[in-house]
């Protein structure tokens, strides 16, 4: 029995990795600009889709097509900030959300376009014989998520505090026009936003892509349950994100496994709904209240 | 400006009243029909997004709950429809008022977010709860409506009941916002700030929209039960309530003809172009985005800018 437990938790921790950095991807642009990007699924299942139709059409190593997919999905990050956002002339709240949404379905158009209904599979990478561990099994792909994940959520925190670029996003997030005053490019900050979001995204989407199979409709359960994460921490909360997404993981893979598979996805979203009514501030944040009523 | 919308509502009414007559394909009869019934939801959106300045993402939900509800209200308890098309509307009320009050206390995001979440897990009920809804492969049976002792069981039929709801609750939307509460309204729209500044309650009064237009899209969804008389899960998912906000911002969001127009434009241009049909997401999200960077003001807008031009042209306006 508690094997059987250990055996949800891990698959709770892979999964919960990528609800992780669907969060920072949410976080980042939400932190320069005030925006939720409803398209922040779409990232990831691009990245999932780009990768495994690389090395399916072109047989290229993984590590090759992992960065390949980065880039594009990058690209299309930018392209989507340059083309959709930026031309806004004082933008309302409700047409920044309406504009992320049309960029999203149009994402996920673009991949039934591309791609068609059909799902796709990208191999692991390095393997598939589980490693046994307390009676559990650990496939070697969980192993290559959760490392991934943390060298991101590590470099991510080194980005923001060491790096110049990483320095000006925050001071762009605390005050726009101060930060303006001082010299920052916040066009340049929000584009950078944007990519670095899509980066993020991509690369959620390329490292679950062997464990669970990626179509074009994947994106937006992904965007909601990373949403539930993000709120779940405090919206904008950089490393609460990263616990509440393993947290979320967890519930999920042991609501799913002892209770019932089939409202699996409504636990997410449950939660997601408890947190707006009881604490839209989110479990570890308080200072954040007044950053709610900001917009 | 109000004459005149009531003039605009007095041509639809002689329109609906003549349009059968000139249309003799029952096939293009029930999609008039559809037409209507989408009409009525988007009607309710309209005011929450162009007046209350707010968007649900979960008003398939909401018209998911007015079909089901009445669907099993008649089929496994024997309740009248209009009783229980009656008692969806006021079931779905409440679910949106309970949904309301924390989210709209909170500015910006979160009811888009929250009712996006609420939809997601209706239509995962409604696909799980197998005993009550037959789960994906649905349910029949649903008896069609009889109001004072008409059945309707004809297209033709329905085609009436149906537009002539689509009039009276323009009618009554349209009041709405020339009232007190409109203007109390179109004032949270300039500033909500100062709004609230006059005294305006704007959370009790974006929570009354967000309730009304939620039970506009359960009647409409009741409507659909008894036309159908068959339900299942698929028409009631996420991508349908991103339908319905495309409808309304493409006939333009800032006004509740622009929701009639867009629902009408995008309910029959997919019938008649297959093309539409086969890649809808590709075309919904790029119409979506073109509307709102290019004519945020929809179709509505362009047709008030030809009719400025065309009265500057000859001379009659300043």
């Amino acid at each position: 029995m508690s094997a059987q437990i250990l055996q949800y938790i891990i698959s709770g921790i892979s999964v919960g990795s990528i609800y992780a950095l669907v969060a920072l991807g949410f976080n980042i642009i939400y932190n320069t600009t005030g925006i939720i990007n409803f398209a922040q699924g779409e990232f990831v299942m691009l990245g999932g889709m780009t990768a495994a139709s690389l090395v399916a059409i072109f047989h290229i190593p993984i590590y090759l097509a992992f960065i390949l997919a980065v880039v594009i999905v990058t690209v299309i990050g930018a392209l989507f900030e340059r083309l959709a956002i930026q031309p806004l002339k004082n933008p309302s709240v409700l047409t920044l959300i309406i504009i992320t949404i049309a960029g999203s379905i149009l994402l996920k158009g673009i991949a039934m376009f591309v791609w068609g209904k059909e799902t796709y599979f990208l191999p692991s990478f390095s393997g598939d014989s589980p490693i046994r561990i307390l009676g559990a099994f650990l496939l070697p792909q969980t192993v290559w998520i959760l490392g991934i994940t943390g060298l991101v959520v590590i470099g991510l925190g080194a980005f923001f505090k060491f790096a110049l670029a990483g320095k000006a996003m925050r001071a762009v997030s605390s005050n726009r026009i101060a930060a303006s005053l001082v010299g920052i490019n916040v066009k340049k900050m929000v584009l950078l936003s944007f990519s670095l979001s899509a980066a993020i995204g991509a690369i959620g989407g390329i490292i679950i892509a062997p464990i669970a199979l990626m179509d074009y409709e994947k994106g937006a359960i992904l965007a909601l349950k990373g949403f539930a994460v993000a709120a779940l921490a405090g919206i904008g909360n950089f490393y609460g994100a990263v616990a509440a997404g393993l947290l979320l993981g967890i519930m999920e893979a042991l609501g799913a496994g002892l209770i019932s598979s089939h409202y699996k996805d409504a636990i997410a979203l449950m939660i997601l709904l408890l947190v707006l009514f009881l604490k839209p501030s989110g479990i570890f944040g308080s200072a954040q209240v007044s950053r709610l009523k900001k917009f | 400006m109000i004459k005149n919308n009531y003039i605009a509502l007095l041509i639809l009414a002689v329109l609906v009243t003549l349009l059968p007559l000139a249309i003799s394909n029952v096939y293009y009869l029930g999609i008039l029909v559809f037409v209507g019934i989408y009409t009525i939801i988007t009607l309710g959106l309209s005011l929450l997004m162009g007046y209350a300045g707010q968007l649900s993402l979960g008003h398939a939900a909401f018209f998911g709950l007015g079909a089901y509800a009445s669907g099993i209200l008649t089929t496994r308890l024997d309740i009248p429809p209009v009783w229980a098309a009656l008692l969806a509307a006021g079931f779905t009320g409440l679910v949106a008022f309970l949904i309301g009050i924390p989210t709209l206390r909170l500015r910006g995001h979160y009811l888009a977010m929250a009712t996006l979440g609420f939809g997601q897990i209706i239509y995962i009920v409604f696909n799980s709860w197998i005993d009550m809804t037959g789960g994906p492969s649905g349910f029949g049976g649903i008896p069609r409506l009889s109001l004072f002792g008409v059945i309707f069981n004809t297209d033709l039929k329905f085609f009436y009941l149906v537009w002539g709801l689509v009039i009276l609750g323009l009618f009554f939307s349209l009041n709405l916002i020339h009232s007190r509460p409109g203007r109390a309204l179109r004032t949270m729209h300039t500033s909500e700030i100062a709004a609230a500044t006059l005294g305006i309650d704007t959370v009790r009064y974006k929570i009354k929209i967000f309730v009304i237009s939620a039970v506009y899209a359960s009647i409409a969804g009741s409507l659909y039960a008894y036309f159908v008389t068959f339900l299942s899960p698929g028409t009631f998912g996420i991508s349908f309530s991103i339908l319905l906000v495309t409808m309304v911002v493409f006939g333009g969001r800032f006004s509740l003809w622009g929701a009639l127009l867009g629902t009408v434009v995008l309910t029959i241009l997919p019938e008649s172009l297959r093309i539409i049909k086969d890649y809808d997401v590709l075309v919904y999200g790029t119409v979506l985005l073109l509307v709102m960077i290019f004519l945020p003001r929809g179709l509505v807008g362009v047709i008030e800018k030809v009719a400025h031009l065309g009265s500057k042209s000859a001379g009659v306006g300043k």
